[in-house]
């Protein structure tokens, strides 16, 4: 039977009375646990910002007609060459469109799968944008607005305008920033855009668009999809890619391959088309768990030297609660209970200096034009690190406790009262 | 009459740095109420027989009785028990908790017991203080207090828990003769009021000529085991 009272009684003496070790020995605690807080929640936060950004902007599947020579030549299917080499030259892609055949039933079986979120149709059109005599080269896209913003947070990218205006707009058009820039145009403007057939278009202008990539700014913009079909003078079901976003990622894989054979379309997924987003999420974790656990691993060194210490300065009261009656066991819970104290002090004041820490950095301003609508850094405040940071400073301190308290457990009276 | 501490041929090595019999058959006993002293050399082995008669030393051969108990092979655990619960102990340096008051280091080792509720406990340590004439100490810190009332609140400590016995290893050595006497005194006391057993290490011949029985020891030997009324 343990008597906790006497114990925890002969703990705290201890404690209070080295106040300055167990200051020092807490401090460490707080330290090591508050700059994990501190550093996991920053750079979690940043990490997941980073994922949003590729995944917001990157459709999970991507449907759409690609231009490319056929897979067997025609001389495969002749039967007497068979077992002939067949060395073809020169070949030439096959003869096809950019439309996607039969767009809309496809939308429409995409729409019921129940893993499906959203399909949004897209229409990829090249054209000229006309400023003055001079004529710049770009894309319009001509897009279902308001699923967009559903799919892929298309506002967020929006520096000047809104959505609802472009699809309140019947011939409005997101310019891209770079190409406002360019043309010296702003919201309310007018700009003529050219088609590659020689067609001129005046459209209002309802939005600025900045992606932050000056290469895809200084040459894309958005109008609504109808607006472009009718430029390019196709009907309404000439449709080049339809996006999808899934419930789970991890099932674009998988079902890409299913569409491809199903509707004998090119269908690429998330993860080939950024094969190293996740490579790089994982090196921050890394990097992030290394650091902290260094800090950990230095903070638990701190407790382990203090507590040593403790002890060698304790060997003669060692002595005497053991010719009184207190067995080993009661001598090392003396000294296991001071490390956990320790640590639950210290890593309590860990997780409150880590949580302040990590609100002085979410008011820290951060201006990035990739994106717009942030204002200040990202800070993730998921209480599950808050779980580990807890466990951490007890388990360090467990073990930083545990060795000399062992050494405790094993100290002879009879050599210390001889005083040998 | 109960034996309240036997020993029966106990024989102790110290193995390093080279072999040496320190205790060669040791068998004696103590009776219930008995005050006994041990004398001899230095060098002799007395501080070796009390730490092995107290329990915390369990390296070595024979056979202990304490209440005519066995209590040689017994597990750590339950010695710690016997200790706390009938043996009280005094060293010749008055070893105290430094960091805690006096009433407080009077009172941990019934703590440890826990047979008594805290508010009993504090009474009784009081009443030991009491009759130690350091009732006024209690508060204070026992690294802030003299020798001799160190000696007393060590002697006070021993007897908290009603020990069946009280052994010491040279209690007066460090105390001028005022204070060993005083602490003669309060032995005796014990022993007279209370009917409690005492086993004293001392190299004061007077205060040993005055206890019940003086065991001798020579190297390692019980040379003499002399009564009051044998001398
Ligand atoms: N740890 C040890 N290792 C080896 N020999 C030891 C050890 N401790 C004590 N001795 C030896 O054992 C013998 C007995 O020692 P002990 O302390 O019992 O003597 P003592 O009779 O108490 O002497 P004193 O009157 O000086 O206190 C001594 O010769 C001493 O040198
Ligand atoms: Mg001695």
């Amino acid at each position: 039977m343990t008597n906790w009272k006497v114990i925890l009684g002969i703990a705290k003496t201890h404690l209070l009375t080295k106040m300055k070790s167990t200051v020092t020995a807490s401090l460490g605690v707080t330290f090591g646990i508050g700059a994990y807080i501190t550093l996991v929640s920053f750079m979690t936060g940043l990490n997941k910002m980073l994922d949003d950004l590729i995944l917001n902007q990157t459709p999970h599947i991507h449907l759409y007609n690609e231009i490319e020579p056929s897979e067997k030549q025609p001389v495969a299917l002749y039967e007497e060459m068979q077992d002939a080499v067949n060395v073809v030259r020169s070949i030439k892609p096959k003869q096809s469109q950019l439309k996607i055949h039969n767009a809309l039933p496809i939308l429409n079986h995409l729409r019921n799968n129940p893993d499906v979120k959203g399909a949004s149709p897209q229409l990829r059109a090249q054209i000229f944008y006309i400023s003055g005599s001079i004529e710049l080269g770009g894309n319009l896209t001509g897009i279902d607005i308001m699923e967009e913003v559903r799919l892929s947070s298309f506002d967020d990218y929006l520096i000047a305008g809104s959505a609802e205006a472009l699809e309140n707009t019947d011939n409005g058009i997101l310019l891209g920033a770079g190409l406002a820039e360019t043309m010296s145009l702003d919201i309310g403007d007018r700009v003529q855009i050219s088609t590659i057939k020689g067609d001129i278009f005046p459209l209002k202008i309802v939005g600025i668009y900045q992606s932050g990539i000056a290469d895809i700014d200084n040459i894309q913009s958005y109008a609504n999809l109808k607006t472009v079909q009718r430029i390019e003078g196709e009907a309404e079901n000439f449709i080049t890619d339809i996006n999808i976003k899934l419930h789970d990622l991890e099932k674009a894989a998988a079902m890409s391959k299913i569409l491809e054979k199903q509707f004998g379309i090119k269908a690429t997924d998330i993860k080939e088309a950024n094969a190293q987003f996740e490579t790089g999420s994982n090196i921050r974790n890394t990097i992030t768990y290394a650091v902290s656990i260094t800090l950990l691993i230095v903070a638990g060194f701190g407790i382990y030297n203090i507590l040593n210490m403790l002890i060698y300065e304790k060997m003669k009261d060692i002595a005497i609660l053991k010719a009184t009656g207190f067995s080993g066991k009661d001598v090392q819970l003396i000294f296991m209970s001071q490390a956990l104290i320790i640590g639950v002090i210290g890593g309590f004041l860990g997780l409150i200096i880590g949580f302040l820490f990590s609100r002085l950095i979410d008011q820290v301003p951060f201006e990035t034009e990739a994106l717009p609508t942030i204002t200040t850094f990202p800070v993730n405040y998921q209480p599950g690190y808050y779980l580990i940071g807890i466990s951490f400073a007890l388990i360090s301190t467990f073990i930083a406790g545990y060795l000399p308290s062992n050494r405790a457990r094993k100290v002879d009276p009879v050599q210390i009262i001889r005083g040998t | 009459m109960k034996k309240v501490l036997q020993t029966v041929d106990i024989n102790k090595h110290f193995r390093k740095p080279v072999d040496f019999h320190v205790l060669k058959n040791i068998s004696f006993e103590v009776k219930k109420g008995e005050f006994a002293s041990i004398m001899g050399k230095s060098g002799s082995g007395k501080s070796t027989l009390l730490y092995i008669l107290s329990t915390m030393d369990t390296d070595y051969e024979g056979k202990l009785y304490l209440n005519e108990e066995l209590v040689t092979g017994k597990p750590h655990q339950e010695l710690s028990r016997l200790r706390n619960k009938h043996i009280g102990f005094v060293f010749q340096f008055h070893y105290l908790l430094s960091e805690f008051s006096v009433l407080e280091n009077v009172m941990l080792p019934a703590r440890k017991l826990a047979a008594r509720s805290d508010a009993e406990i504090e009474h009784d340590a009081m009443e030991k203080l009491e009759m130690l004439n350091i009732a006024k100490l209690a508060n204070k810190r026992a690294s802030r207090i003299s020798g001799g009332e160190k000696q007393r609140v060590a002697i006070a400590r021993a007897l908290i828990n009603n020990p069946s016995i009280l052994m010491g290893d040279e209690p007066t050595g460090n105390l001028d003769s005022y204070n060993a006497e005083n602490v003669f005194q309060i032995f005796k006391r014990l022993k007279e009021e209370q009917g409690l057993s005492l086993l004293v290490v001392t190299h004061d011949h007077d205060f040993a000529e005055r206890t019940d029985r003086i065991i001798e020891m020579e190297d390692g030997r019980i040379s003499g085991n002399l009564t009051d009324s044998a001398r």
